[in-house]
């Protein structure tokens, strides 16, 4: 398969779905609609080949070997972290392959952590996933350090006047997200980044929801760590990345200890290895970074900006289509990313779900890993969540607006 | 299971929602609240966000009355209804015995992975809230 040409152009989709494999699959033995996206992208065949190939042509453990699969294996793995690094603008040095967003924030959590003292405080938001929420939980309590979370507006947006009122001397952390994985909002990084560093506060961006979707640039927003998945963006599952400042990553203590992070080691003592092999300790997920570096070869192929536009009209399209939908209930602003949570009547999100799916159309139902936001800030047990990419049409929209009459009829509405 | 067989399982799809199901959903049987219970349990499913509470009460060791009361979806409600209809006035021992394969029979659809929370929340539920009262009651 080819790389696609790269510049500004309208998307040819009907080509690129063709590139994803699954996207042909039967679901309930009707055409398969994917609007699960946020939680896992699907992989294009030439991602998925380059996991086929690494284990057929090149498998070797990395760092170790001085026969050539080591050598191969060893750039190959290296070439995915330079690829990354280019894709987010940082350096080669600054980019560290974790299993996931979830362990890059426990790994930020365990290091940064370490350094604060007994009424330090951190700041997080109402928007968060679990996982920039509960690794700073535990974690704080353990060390006696107050978490604070700005709250969300009625519209859905981060209060940010409520930010500043939360900053004080004792604040040390802010670790916000950029894209809400249930509203969809897009928050003001840059903004929120010198709002945090004129009080030399360190400042970490969740962007697992918005690197898949735009361009980011993480000297652009000047976040000090930014973490990330791949399998959001059309990569394999079992790779995540953690960008920091290479100042910081120098700065802070390891997480995991063990092999391959260390330079020189004795009975009694370790000396690290540079960046970024200091944060990644025993054989990692090699034949997944490789395919993390593909799908950034594949993205860039089509072009980020590209993919932003396309998706915004689509995401628009949706917005407008569900909002025509009298009993229908929309979460978060208008102005979004592409996914929009809502609730159909008093259909529980289930219900919608399992029919749908009997449609062939999968989509996500429950509290998207943000409990503390559907409970204690929208009053909900639960939502619906339709998330798009680059891969997803117009008439998908529409099959999908069509079979929530299928909802309807079932529970008799 | 092979590949294929997960993928070419018979999909019940909608047909899980059989007119007694969604009967039950819409009016359920046993909702509400019993004054001077004798023991009371809340259930939560973290996936889904379900919850439900029962309340029993027990006389010469019998199911003399039971309430539940709850928020979730149509499977989990259902259940809850169908279950409480089907125990009251049935002894203690005959209740502790009653396996999750039983509840499946009492909802009488075809109950995917998925949705196995959802059917057997009622089940959880009163398990744990008979514990409960024979925990007080010695």
């Amino acid at each position: 398969m080819q790389l696609h040409q790269s510049y500004k152009m309208e998307l040819d989709v009907e080509k690129i779905r063709k590139d994803f494999p699954i996207l042909a699959r039967l679901l309930n033995k009707k055409q398969l609609i994917y609007f699960d996206s946020a939680a896992t992208s699907q992989c294009p065949r030439i991602v998925i080949d380059s996991i086929k190939g690494f284990y057929e042509k090149h498998n070797a453990n990395i760092h170790r070997g001085i026969h050539k699969l080591a050598e191969e294996s060893t750039l190959m793995y290296e070439e995915a972290h330079q690829k990354v690094a280019d894709f987010i603008n940082a350096d080669f040095e600054e980019i560290i392959f974790t299993k996931n967003t979830t362990e890059a924030l426990n790994l930020l959590a365990y290091s940064l952590l370490n350094d604060l003292k007994e009424n330090d405080e951190i700041i997080l938001s109402q928007m968060e996933h679990h996982s920039n929420i509960v690794p700073w939980q535990q974690l704080a309590k353990l060390k006696k350090v107050k978490i604070n979370y700005v709250k969300v507006t009625e519209e859905g947006k981060l209060n940010l006047i409520h930010l500043k009122s939360l900053i004080n001397e004792k604040t040390r952390i802010v670790s916000i997200t950029h894209v809400s994985n249930l509203l969809g909002t897009i928050n003001p990084v840059k903004e929120i980044s010198e709002i945090a560093h004129e009080k030399n506060i360190i400042f970490i961006v969740d962007a697992a929801q918005s690197i898949p979707h735009m361009k980011v640039d993480v000297k652009d927003i000047d976040a000090d760590f930014l973490v990330f998945s791949g399998h959001k963006m059309c990569a394999p599952t079992g790779i995540g990345v953690l960008y920091g400042k290479k100042v910081l990553l120098e700065k802070i203590s390891p997480f995991l200890y063990g092999g391959d992070m260390i330079k020189e080691v004795t009975f009694e003592n370790t000396r690290f290895n540079d960046l970024p092999w200091k944060f990644e300790a025993g054989t990692p997920p090699i034949a997944e970074g490789i395919a993390l570096g593909v799908a950034v070869d594949y993205l860039n192929s089509i072009g980020m900006e590209n993919i932003e536009e396309y998706e915004d009209k689509l995401t628009q399209y949706l917005y407008k289509k569900l909002k025509e939908q009298k009993d229908v209930k929309i979460y978060g602003p208008e102005k979004r990313s592409s996914l929009v949570s809502f609730n159909l009547y008093e259909i529980h999100p289930h219900d919608v779900a399992t029919i749908l799916d009997s449609e062939g159309i999968a989509i996500r139902a429950g509290h998207m890993c943000a409990m503390p936001l559907v409970k204690e800030v929208l009053n909900e047990s639960a939502v619906c969540r339709i998330s798009l990419y680059f891969y997803n049409t117009k008439e998908e929209i529409d099959k999908f607006i069509l079979a929530l009459d299928k909802v309807r009829k079932v529970f008799g509405k | 299971m092979t590949q294929n067989q997960i993928i070419d399982r018979d999909y019940a799809g909608e047909g899980i929602y059989r007119e007694n199901i969604i009967d039950h959903y819409k009016s359920p049987r046993n909702f509400g609240i019993l004054e001077n219970s004798d023991a009371e349990y809340m259930e939560f499913n973290p996936l889904c966000g379900d919850e439900a509470t029962m309340q029993i009460k027990i006389k010469d060791n019998l199911i003399k009355d039971i309430k539940f009361k709850g928020k979730g979806c149509a499977i989990s409600m259902a259940s809850c209804s169908i279950l409480t209809e089907k125990i009251k006035g049935k002894s203690l021992n005959e209740v502790k015995k009653l396996e999750k394969e039983q509840v499946y029979e009492m909802l009488s659809i075809p109950i995917s992975p998925q949705r196995v929370k959802c059917a057997l929340l009622s089940w959880e539920t009163l398990r744990r809230l008979i514990k409960i009262y024979e925990n007080k009651n010695g």
